[in-house]
């Protein structure tokens, strides 16, 4: 409608500056890593304020970085347990939601009312005692470990259940009419239809876990199982030591997935993170 | 909350009539479609959950082979316990520092960027950019900046004739104000997008009627409008600034674990410590339940003033 006008360049340059100053401010970690993972080991240690390496030595940095520690495995178990985890999630949360927004049933009213005290209760919570099962049934150091505990979400439950009402019943109802059941409801015309919905919640699922390191830390030891944020911390403690260069080319490595996949899909990723912000 | 969404289910879909009436076969859809869920929910969430709290009243330990009630006797033990304070006092210091700061930033940034169009996207995409970073590769990235010799922090400081800059991480003095400088950088983002959505739900006319009435300075408008529009806003990014904040653990278990002398000691780690790495469960579960009251005190407050703010609409 009514968008604030355009100004001239002149205008908008106190904003500009003062906006690319901060953000500047906020990219230094970024910067200042980057930068070192090109540079060779003495030169950090001379502790010198130049950002280009005198000596180009990205390639030792990185390579070291690739033989000594398994990269790619690293992703790839990163890649199946956020996979396991929002498949499970949506596999529960998807029928409930619905149910909870279109249907009528004995017992609703206590099932959101469960929702909304789950809400409350913060990951942290449940660990010991999941941690203590999962070591008595030495599920310690698996996948499993890794995604049980997150199979359930009651926030993407009660996403849903706000998206799905909004849905006009007519959709449902012509549905029912073709003689559709209300498995193949939730599946072939729910889902289809609330795809914002889902890939805002694909986002922040995604991005929670491809992040968290407390549960990860608690159940995998060793390499097998571990998950990039294991990874950068056992490579930190173990392999690197002092070697800042290569430790800078890890963190690189590590971080650009995520970050590539955000430039990718910008738009979508800050609303998906707008939308599902009152999870914090 | 619940009770406002409870009512507006009732508004909305007829639900008074939500057991009676419903046809058969719609009750029995219902309940099949949420009994996946709701095993889960018990397994993994409602189940554990409970246990914690019972935990937190035993002394059990895993691998010793028996254990007993104790009553309050871990919640004594925390009282007593010099760490437990230290641990506590330290997490409240660090929400202290990173909300406010991170919620000011968070919206100026916000304000800035929605009063022109230039590089909107761009900008967005750099402050935001934090939120979708590894964690643990940032702290480490962090730690390189903040180390006491190689470092590019100390050696800028040193270059303007700082003589002896500060050992940030390693110092028990400032170990806790570098992480939570390092949480207010995770929390800026984040916070920015969520005043970036209120300010786009505030109706433009608004703007234009403050200018007829005669606010004539971006401050006047800013007072008259922007702020007490966002005012929902900012209570529920305060909240939940605090919430996530409260539960600062990456960075310290990456960074410091903890020290120097327990210096930036907080109550995850605590917790962490006590239940994962010396296995005395249900100490652990009582810091766990502390830290829990803790969250749930926040939403409740949040509530409170949501109330207040309902009751003068």
């Amino acid at each position: 409608m009514d968008k604030p006008r355009e100004r001239s360049f002149l205008a908008d340059t106190p904003r500009l500056v003062s906006l690319g100053l901060v953000g500047l401010l906020l990219l230094m970690p970024y910067i200042w890593m980057v930068s070192a993972s090109l540079k060779p080991l003495d030169e950090l240690f001379r502790a010198s304020l130049s950002l280009w390496p005198e000596r180009f030595h990205a390639v030792e940095n990185y390579s070291r970085v690739f033989s000594q520690v398994p990269v790619l495995h690293y992703l790839w178990n990163g890649i199946v347990v956020c996979a396991g985890i929002l498949f499970f999630q949506l596999l529960f949360a998807v029928p409930a939601g619905y149910a909870l927004a279109k249907l009528r049933f004995p017992g609703r009213d206590i099932a959101f009312g469960l929702v909304m005290l789950g809400l409350l209760v913060p990951p942290h919570v449940p660990a010991l005692p999941l941690y203590v099962t999962f070591s008595k049934l030495g599920l310690l150091n698996t996948y499993a470990a890794l995604i049980l505990p997150f199979t359930i979400s009651v926030f993407a439950i009660f996403l849903f259940r706000q998206f799905f009402r909004a849905l006009p019943d007519e959709l449902i109802h012509a549905a029912r009419l073709d003689g559709i059941g209300e498995f193949e409801i939730v599946w072939r015309i729910i889902l289809p239809n609330s795809w914002p919905a889902a890939t805002a919640f694909a986002i922040f699922s995604v991005v929670a876990h491809w992040n968290d390191l407390f549960w990860p830390l608690i159940v995998i030891e060793g390499q097998a199982r571990a998950t990039p944020a294991l990874g950068v911390l056992y490579f930190r403690s173990d392999e690197a030591g002092d070697d800042f260069a290569a430790l800078m080319a890890a963190a690189v490595i590590m971080t650009l997935p995520l970050v590539l996949a955000f430039l990718f899909a910008q738009r979508r990723f800050v609303e998906g993170i707008a939308t599902t912000g009152l999870k914090g | 909350m619940p009770r406002n969404w409870h009512l507006s289910s009732a508004v909305g879909l007829g639900a008074v009539k939500v057991t009676r009436g419903a046809p058969i076969g719609e009750a029995l859809a219902g309940l099949m479609l949420t009994v996946p869920a709701g095993l889960a929910y018990l397994v993994m969430l409602l189940l554990p959950t409970v246990a914690t709290i019972l935990l937190a009243f035993t002394d059990y330990e895993l691998g010793l082979p028996d254990w007993n009630w104790i009553g309050l006797g871990n919640f004594t033990e925390m009282f007593e316990d010099r760490g437990f304070g230290v641990a506590l006092r330290n997490t409240i210091i660090y929400v202290g520092f990173v909300t406010p700061i991170s919620i000011l930033l968070g919206l100026g940034i916000a304000l800035l960027i929605e009063s022109g169009i230039r590089g909107r996207a761009t900008f967005r995409a750099i402050f935001f950019l934090p939120v979708v970073s590894l964690t643990v590769a940032m702290a480490a990235a962090w730690q390189y900046l903040l180390h006491p010799t190689i470092g590019p922090l100390n050696g800028l400081l040193r270059t303007i004739g700082v003589s002896s800059p500060p050992y940030w991480l390693s110092s028990s003095d400032w170990v806790l104000l570098s992480l939570s400088a390092i949480g207010i950088w995770e929390n800026i983002g984040y916070n920015m997008v969520l005043f970036l959505a209120g300010l786009t739900a505030i109706p433009r006319e608004l703007y234009h009627a403050a200018e007829v009435d005669g606010s004539k300075t971006w401050l006047d408008r800013f007072r008259l409008v922007t702020w007490p529009l966002l005012g929902p806003t900012t209570l529920f990014v305060l909240t939940i600034t605090m919430i996530r904040s409260i539960r600062v653990f990456d960075t310290v278990a990456v960074l410091t674990q903890g020290g120097p002398n327990k210096a930036s000691e907080v109550l995850l780690h605590t917790m962490y410590k006590e239940g994962f790495t010396f296995l005395r469960l249900g100490y652990s579960a009582a810091i766990t339940l502390v830290f829990l009251v803790m969250v749930l005190g926040l939403v409740w407050l949040q509530t409170k003033a949501l109330d207040k703010r309902v009751h003068y609409g």
